[in-house]
């Protein structure tokens, strides 16, 4: 019973992490139909900045305020912030109507580059790093024997505070219609007086920020970072747009079930089955879904129209 | 005469990768000369990852996993073969090469077999699937590798173990070492050649006017009947098969070690690197760019660190100001020829048609 809800704790707060990048992958597909390859390099650089920022005003330990959490996460998500309108500005916005693989392949090169430069001794250097402990793994509160550190608890509040942040931007505010509109069709949206170019740098802003906000609790729930261009960023990545495609691509609410979902496998697998295999399962149930409903879970099939 | 048109391009192969060993290669030193079957190893991955990519217009991003999977296979064939028929891993009596043929072509199956299993699934989906899905499959075959056994390198042990405790005994984490040198600059070339000849023809012929159709415009493919699916299939097949026979050459090639970690997606990356400079769909761009970007690492290595910053960029620049590649669709050899078909006709006024 302890393993069972340790394991579902885990899960829900590795989930959510998950989500929250999974929102950046399924926001610029359902905008410009192509995977942002780039933004696994992002979230890695999310995390970076955080633990630049932690570094930097020589927080760590039990006495660091509260508020020192709080900035390094604003700081972290500003920064991200700008480099995706930065990315966006520069490298797809030239390729706006262009076949989907030359985008597809600068988003490659977007993220090599990323990755590369962080690696330059001036940013973050090849070394892996531990981030400073800001929030205690001390365990807040008991449910059932197990013991429920602030980290999960701060993880998993932030997650889900920004998750519903999201839902009333894209929702309820004229510009997550815009949004919306835009998703739908870029010619007719732009035809009824929405600036598209302001609504796609605006998407880039925000799933940025998210995947930078991912990127700080990451560091805060495993402290040990690995060196900008290790192989561990693209692969959380991916799992991400995993989630994102089970969930159902271009579907905001999809890309938090999936977040969900997947977080949640991988932990059980990892505690059940074998640990070993745990990124075999995320690809396999990717594999599944595409094979039984390639529109993911609450995704709408929809027929190409010439 | 119909036979001899057909087979003496591979006859050509054949006696030119003899060339490259006898008339080429002693011009250079020990060290150029495996710079040389470096060289031809990465143009059989260009040019084949270039029937999927540029010929089909599919975006394939785990082509290091079936060189990964073609490569375990024939080293495992080698290997383990050489005890059972010679006695030891590094003892063949002149007879090696045709274990090592035999053991390459099992490699391109076994390799062609995945990619089957893996295209067939997604590539029924869009484009991007496809990317996802390979790139996936490159780390589950990255982990799976991984997790195999220690080599083992006692005779006894190996008679005595069956096929299934061999096929599990890859290595692991540490690689697949004490391979036999098998890889030499005939073997090497004699498959770049080939590869090539089957490239140069798919070009002109109907299948692959078929995969440039799919490429091109899949919905006004379908409308002429070709069956845009079965087409991906078998360029992803095909593309496969020959990144198997790549990762056999480089199994038995001296001075490299079959790793998991050397074909993860990294390489992938190398190799679409190499098809995007040289331009999707031109067989010659393709190769032009596996050599330059195969030596091009040799001569910067001070900037080790800023290679791949440079690459990036590159890859960025190139996408932004010529989309279409270095050399486009086009061959090296049409460079000065007038395109045929975008030009629009322009009468002079006046002129009935």
């Amino acid at each position: 019973m302890a393993k069972l809800l340790q394991t579902l704790f885990d899960g829900v707060a590795v989930g959510s992490l998950y989500a929250l990048i999974a929102l950046g992958y399924t926001m610029v597909y359902g905008i410009l139909q192509f995977i942002n390859f780039a933004h696994s390099d992002i979230f890695m650089t999310g995390a970076w900045i955080a633990f630049v920022i932690a570094k930097a005003a020589g927080w760590a330990g039990g006495d660091t305020p509260i508020w020192a959490s709080l900035v390094t996460l604003l700081g972290s998500m500003i920064f991200c912030g700008l480099l995706g309108f930065v990315i966006e500005r520069l490298a797809y916005r030239p390729l706006r109507g262009a076949p989907r693989l030359n985008v597809l392949i600068t988003a490659i090169g977007v993220s090599l580059f990323l990755e590369n430069t962080g690696q330059l001794e001036v940013l973050f250097g090849t070394q892996p790093q531990r981030m400073p402990t800001l929030l205690s793994s001390e365990p807040l509160f008991r449910i059932g024997g197990v013991g429920l550190p602030l980290v999960d608890v701060v993880v998993v509040l932030v997650a889900v505070g920004l998750m519903l942040l999201l839902q009333w931007l894209v929702f309820s505010t004229r510009l997550g219609r815009a949004m919306r509109a835009v998703s739908f069709s870029i010619p007719v949206a732009s035809l009824m007086g929405v600036n598209v170019d302001r609504v796609v740098s605006f998407t880039f802003v925000v799933g940025s920020a998210l995947a930078a906000a991912a990127g700080f609790l990451y560091a805060m729930k495993y402290p040990g970072l690995n060196q900008p261009a290790h192989s561990t960023w693209i692969l959380l990545g991916l799992k991400c747009f995993v989630a994102a495609v089970v969930g159902g691509i271009g579907n905001v609410r999809g890309a938090m079930l999936g977040g969900l979902l997947i977080g949640c496998v991988e932990m059980f697998g990892a505690a059940y089955l074998s640990t070993s295999l745990r990124d075999v399962y995320v690809f396999s149930i990717l594999i599944l879904v595409l094979l039984f409903k390639p529109t993911g879970l609450l995704g709408k099939a929809t027929v190409e129209k010439v | 005469m119909g036979y001899l048109r057909a087979v003496s391009p591979f006859l050509g192969a054949i006696v030119l990768a003899f060339v490259m060993q006898f008339g080429v290669a002693p011009m250079f030193g020990a060290y150029y000369q495996k710079l040389l079957i470096d060289i031809g190893i990465n143009i059989v991955l260009a040019v084949s990852l270039n029937l999927v990519n540029g010929f089909a217009g599919q975006f394939s991003i785990g082509h290091a996993a079936f060189m990964a999977v073609g490569g375990y296979a024939a080293g495992a064939i080698t290997y383990y073969g050489s005890f059972h028929v010679f006695g030891d891993a590094l003892v063949h009596h002149g007879q090696g090469d045709v274990l090592f043929l035999a053991a390459t072509l099992v490699g391109g199956c076994v390799a062609a077999v995945a990619g089957w299993v893996v295209g067939l699934p997604s590539l029924r989906l869009k484009g991007d699937y496809l990317a996802i899905v390979t790139l996936g499959f490159g780390e589950i075959v990255r982990v799976l590798l991984q997790l195999t056994d220690d080599v083992m390198f006692k005779r006894a042990d190996i008679e005595a173990a069956s096929v299934g405790t061999l096929a599990l005994a890859l290595g692991g984490a540490l690689g697949f070492g004490g391979l036999p040198f098998y890889t030499s600059i005939v073997w090497t070339y004699f498959f770049a050649f080939t590869l090539l000849v089957i490239a140069v023809r798919l070009k002109t012929s109907g299948e692959g006017r078929a995969f440039l159709s799919v490429r091109e415009n899949e919905i006004a493919a379908s409308a002429m009947g070709i069956d845009t699916t079965r087409y991906k299939v078998r360029a992803f097949v095909l593309a496969a098969f020959f990144a198997g026979i790549a990762g056999s050459l480089f199994a038995h090639e001296i001075g490299t070690t079959l790793n998991p970690r050397e074909l993860g997606f990294q390489k992938s990356f190398d190799i679409v690197i190499m098809v995007v400079l040289g331009g999707m769909g031109s067989i010659s761009g393709a190769v032009l760019a596996a050599i330059v970007l195969t030596l091009l690492p040799e001569f910067l290595r001070e900037a080790a660190s800023y290679r791949m910053i440079i690459y990036a960029l590159l890859l960025i620049s190139m996408m932004i100001l010529r989309p279409q590649g270095l050399f486009g669709v086009r061959e090296v050899w049409e460079l000065y020829r007038r395109p045929k078909v975008s030009r629009p006709q322009v009468r002079p006024p006046g002129s009935l048609p």
